[in-house]
């Protein structure tokens, strides 16, 4: 890969940030609402002050945030934030600003993401290549039917279906939140496995319902490969099956799913915040629930811009490690 | 007849001696070989009962039209058959092993080290994410696990040597590779066992005339070497005419006729292959191709009797209604003709 | 020619089977298709038979008795505001079908228009079309709709808004796999003849490219109808949907909000996600059957 390639993939990761950022800044200002009023406008009716007062609390805010410059300069302003990865105050939780509540929420987003991620891209690919590779048994290539029947399933019904099964029917895992009402967060083995189990059905709700996807594609790419000649030239080699599945025939059609993967990845992290809303999961995804049910529209925005640079730039990592695998791309 | 050919054939630089070694111990025979292929429409016979044998050293050019069952002969051979094609029967002995008798796994270690294939088009038969190095290690480990490591290099480098690649090829990608010099790798891979037998199946069909002459070379080269019998699968007579010793010619998946490269040039007995031989371009029919009329027969629906009557000049009324089947001539040669049922020394 | 002179001359009395016909055989051979298609027609069938015989009135809040499980009088339960899920799914049903259709009829028509100009006329446009493309895919398009949904005034979130948030972010699939195919169309020879015979680019492009585009064109409108069933049904869940709409998403968000599963009203969540499974499954299974006519290569496939 030559230098001129990573200068390219680094100016296109910007534009893309570029692009979103922008989308967030003009919408919300294409529309009628005003999100500071909203707020102010609600506390005025529950805390008492008067309209008087609301339009100067309104007017001190919007002189501190700078709200009241022309559009441009608020403009620049903004896109230095995002640099800076500034994405103001929240509105609920005012003197806290919306990075540090993400900060806050992020480990248990990027903890379940990882493993279940992780596990359904493994899973999903070997069990792809086992059900298009004609070698391999019959009972083991039936295993990948039922995955690719879930396709049509979005994980959070995949997650509403566990949760009626096994955590309402059997009552095997808790219905949802954190950890168990009454338990105090400790640095104890007790707390801990309180909090994997109520991690499981969320993790498990993402990996079925992302498995179908990958066993899918990856089925596509392995009944290509299996027809090639190296597959073929292999076996006339001698190589025993086992070498021929690993070396040639799943490394091969392995790289696609890589570039595949990182096209996926928004459809992922979005997945997985909903997954995470719908159980009450502490995380990313229920603090945008949170906020969507109260306004918080700083907030919401500093969620999705977030997510977006994180996505734009694991996709350009993603892309720097293909040439590692493939060494056609590593020397064109 | 042909001239320019016939000199070629004639001037091959083989000697005759390797044909008349006959009475030596073959060291490849293969007995009634058959296979069917079972498909929507029906079942297609694409190799029906072919015999034939080869001595260690002995060169067989293998000719005939696209879906006369040449590669099927290669593949049956190496029993990379795939569904919905079968092996029906026969023998494929190379030594003393009928590799039609072995287990999966006595078969897999016969590939490469009895019985080696060398692909058709090069293009694509090597792993594009593998060295080249990787890609021959793998192959010897395969067959020989307690080989040290220092060993197994030096044989792939010697591979690497004898088909004239630089050592610096075992560490390069195919992609960075030209046609020729992949094909080279594929013959290195083919004679790293050194093989009893090696099938090349078109081993020159995507290459340039110049490569062409070079890969066939290296064929004749490294087949001196290890005294292996060579079968060359191809339909350039003209190139074959100038490396192998015997050729065969194959129709509708029978052995049609087998003889000595120069008996075939200058009196070809089938008519199929004395049509074959006719069609081939000249000095002095130039200007003129003389095609065989007709065309090649849907494997589905074969004519009765031989499959060749309809488009046989010298078709007779028993040709319609009767196989021939495969006899040897005075001479050793084999024809499966009706037009020689008198001169057959026996059947 | 022996093949020819060998070609049963019975074959000649045998008439071609009319079209419907060839496409009946054509599902039989492919299972998934068949199954998506027969899906789907059920749901159609359970919305318009829905439509002329339950009042679509009970599908509002307060209604009908409360948090009633499933019974004779009420197959499908009904919920915490008093609505009768089967009105519910009757009206969900036709709600999604049309902010589906409409977004995807959208999406596919945006998509055909600048692929074509893309792929068409080249050089600048055909440049600054596929950069827009590239620089947008990456973006996590629900997100952004997040943001559109969220800034809209909850007036003005109908189910017609819905359907053109989605149509905003999701017409960059439909440019791109159909540029690429016009790409492929112009090379061939049939289009150079035309072009060298004087048939103008509008001739050209409805006459020789348009016809041979159409499996794709469908197949790319079926991928945007689920990627829009798909951007709402999310959409919805996280509340952003227009909250007195019986739709799917809203009402499994609706459930989610009032702990459905804690209070023991677990068919409040679990009648929307099955009518959901259903329309999503059939999409995905038509659609992939779809992919194996409009790409033959797929096939091979058993």
């Amino acid at each position: 890969m030559t230098f001129k390639l990573v200068i390219r993939r680094l100016v296109f990761l910007v534009l893309v940030i570029w692009a979103a950022s922008t989308i967030v800044f003009f919408i919300p200002r294409l529309s009628s609402r005003n999100a500071l009023r909203e707020r102010f406008g609600e506390l005025a009716r529950t805390g008492g002050f008067s309209p008087e007062d609301l339009e100067k609390i309104i007017a001190n805010m919007n002189q501190q945030f700078g709200l009241d410059q022309p559009l441009l300069t608020q403009y620049w302003h903004y896109l230095g934030n995002i640099v800076r990865l500034d994405f103001g105050y929240s509105l609920y939780r005012y003197p806290s600003t919306v990075s540090d509540l993400i900060a806050q929420s992020l480990p248990w987003t990027i903890g379940l993401l990882l493993v279940t991620t992780i596990l359904s891209f493994v899973i999903g690919n070997l069990l792809g290549a086992i059900s298009a590779w004609p070698r391999a048994p019959g009972w083991l290539r039936g295993f990948a039917t039922p995955f690719i029947l879930l396709t049509g399933v979005p994980p959070v019904i995949m997650g509403i279906l566990l949760l009626f099964f096994i955590g309402f029917r059997l009552k095997w895992l808790p219905l949802g939140g954190a950890y168990s009402v009454g338990v105090v967060p400790t640095w104890t083995w007790v707390f801990f496995f309180d909090l994997m189990r109520h991690q499981i059905l969320p993790a498990l709700a993402l990996i079925f319902g992302s498995v179908g996807g990958w066993v899918l594609s990856m089925r596509g790419m392995g009944i290509t490969i299996q027809g090639e000649d190296y597959v073929n030239f292999a076996e006339h080699k001698g190589l025993t099956a086992g070498r021929i599945f690993r070396d040639y025939y799943v490394r091969n059609a392995m790289l696609p799913q890589v570039t595949g993967f990182a096209l996926a990845l928004g459809t992922v992290v979005t997945s997985a915040i909903i997954v995470e809303g719908l159980f009450g999961l502490p995380g990313i995804g229920t603090m945008l629930n949170l906020a969507i049910r109260s306004n918080d529209f700083p907030t919401i925005y500093g969620i999705v811009l977030f997510i977006t640079i994180a996505v734009a730039v694991l996709m350009t990592v993603v892309e720097f490690i293909l040439p590692l695998l493939d060494p056609r791309i590593r020397h064109s | 007849m042909n001239v320019t050919l016939m000199q070629s054939a004639m001037e091959s630089s083989t000697p005759m001696h390797a044909l008349r070694a006959a009475t030596a111990d073959p060291v490849l025979r293969v007995r009634n070989l058959e296979v069917t292929y079972y498909t929507d429409s029906g079942r297609a016979k694409a190799l029906d009962n072919v015999s034939f044998t080869l001595n260690s050293g002995e060169k067989l050019g293998m000719v005939g039209e696209s879906g006369s069952g040449k590669s099927t002969m290669a593949l049956a051979m190496m029993r990379m058959i795939k569904p919905p094609g079968r092996i029906e029967g026969g023998q494929v002995i190379v030594g003393d092993t009928d590799l039609m008798s072995l287990d999966q796994e006595g078969m897999r270690k016969a590939r490469l080290s009895k019985i080696a294939y060398i692909p058709q088009g090069a293009m694509n038969s090597l792993n594009p994410v593998m060295r080249i190095g990787a890609q021959m290690v793998d192959a010897v480990k395969s067959h020989l696990p307690g080989e040290p490591k220092a060993a197994i290099e030096a044989r792939c480098r010697r591979a690497l040597q004898s088909v004239d690649l630089d050592a610096s090829v075992f560490r390069m990608y195919a992609h960075e590779l030209s046609g020729g010099m992949k094909q080279r790798v594929c013959i290195a891979i083919g004679i790293l066992l050194d093989p009893h037998v090696i099938i090349a199946d078109e081993p020159t069909s995507a290459l340039d005339v110049v490569t062409q002459r070079q890969v066939m070379e290296t064929i004749d080269n490294v087949q001196k070497q290890i005294n292996a019998a060579v079968i060359l699968i191809g339909h350039d007579m003209g190139l074959m005419a100038q490396f192998v010793d015997k050729v065969a010619v194959m129709y509708a998946g029978r052995l049609v006729e087998m003889s000595t490269v120069r008996e075939m040039f200058t009196d070809p007995k089938h008519p199929y292959a004395r049509a074959l031989i006719s069609s081939l371009p000249s000095l002095e029919n130039k200007g003129v191709f003389q095609g065989i009329p007709g065309l090649a027969p849907s494997l589905l629906r074969l004519p009765s009797g031989c499959a060749f009557h309809p488009r046989c000049s010298s078709a007779m009324a028993m040709c319609g209604t009767t196989r021939p089947e495969p006899r040897i001539l005075p001479g050793g040669r084999s024809v499966t003709c009706h037009l020689y049922d008198g001169e057959a020394s026996h059947g | 020619m022996s093949t020819v002179a060998l070609s049963p001359p019975v074959e000649k009395s045998i008439e071609r089977p009319g079209s419907l016909v060839l496409f009946l055989r054509y599902l039989r051979r492919n299972k998934g298709l068949a199954l998506g298609v027969i899906i789907l027609l059920a749901l159609v069938a359970f919305t318009v038979i829905g439509l002329l015989t339950v009042n679509t009135k009970n599908a509002y809040p307060l209604s009908v008795a409360l948090k009633k499980p499933p019974s004779w009088k009420y197959p499908f339960g009904t919920d915490f505001f008093g609505r009768d899920l089967l009105a519910a799914m009757v009206v969900g049903m036709w709600q999604t079908a049309f902010i589906g259709v409409l977004a995807g009829g959208l999406g596919t028509l945006i998509g055909v228009f600048l692929g074509f100009i893309s792929a068409y006329f080249g050089r600048w446009i055909d440049g600054s079309i596929r950069t827009i493309c590239q620089i947008l895919t990456p973006i996590p398009v629900l997100l952004i709709q997040v943001v559109i949904a969220g800034s809209l005034d909850k007036r003005d979130v109908t189910i017609v808004t819905m359907a053109l948030i989605v149509v905003l972010l999701a017409w960059m699939g439909p440019t791109l796999v159909i540029r690429a195919q016009v790409l492929t169309m112009k090379e061939r020879q049939f289009v150079a003849v035309a072009k060298l015979s004087g048939v103008s680019d509008l001739g050209i492009i409805f006459k020789e490219i348009l016809p041979c585009l159409l499996p794709f064109i469908a197949a790319a409108f079926v991928a945007q109808v689920f990627v829009a069933v798909f951007a709402s049904f999310y959409l919805a869940v996280l509340g952003l949907g227009p909250l007195r709409e019986p739709l799917l998403g809203n009402i499994i968000w609706a459930a989610q909000s009032q702990g459905a599963f804690f209070n023991g009203w677990w068919w409040w969540p679990i009648i929307p996600s099955i009518a959901m499974i259903l329309i999503l499954g059939s999409l995905a299974l038509i659609n992939m059957g779809l992919d194996e006519l409009a790409n033959p290569r797929v096939r091979r496939s058993e």
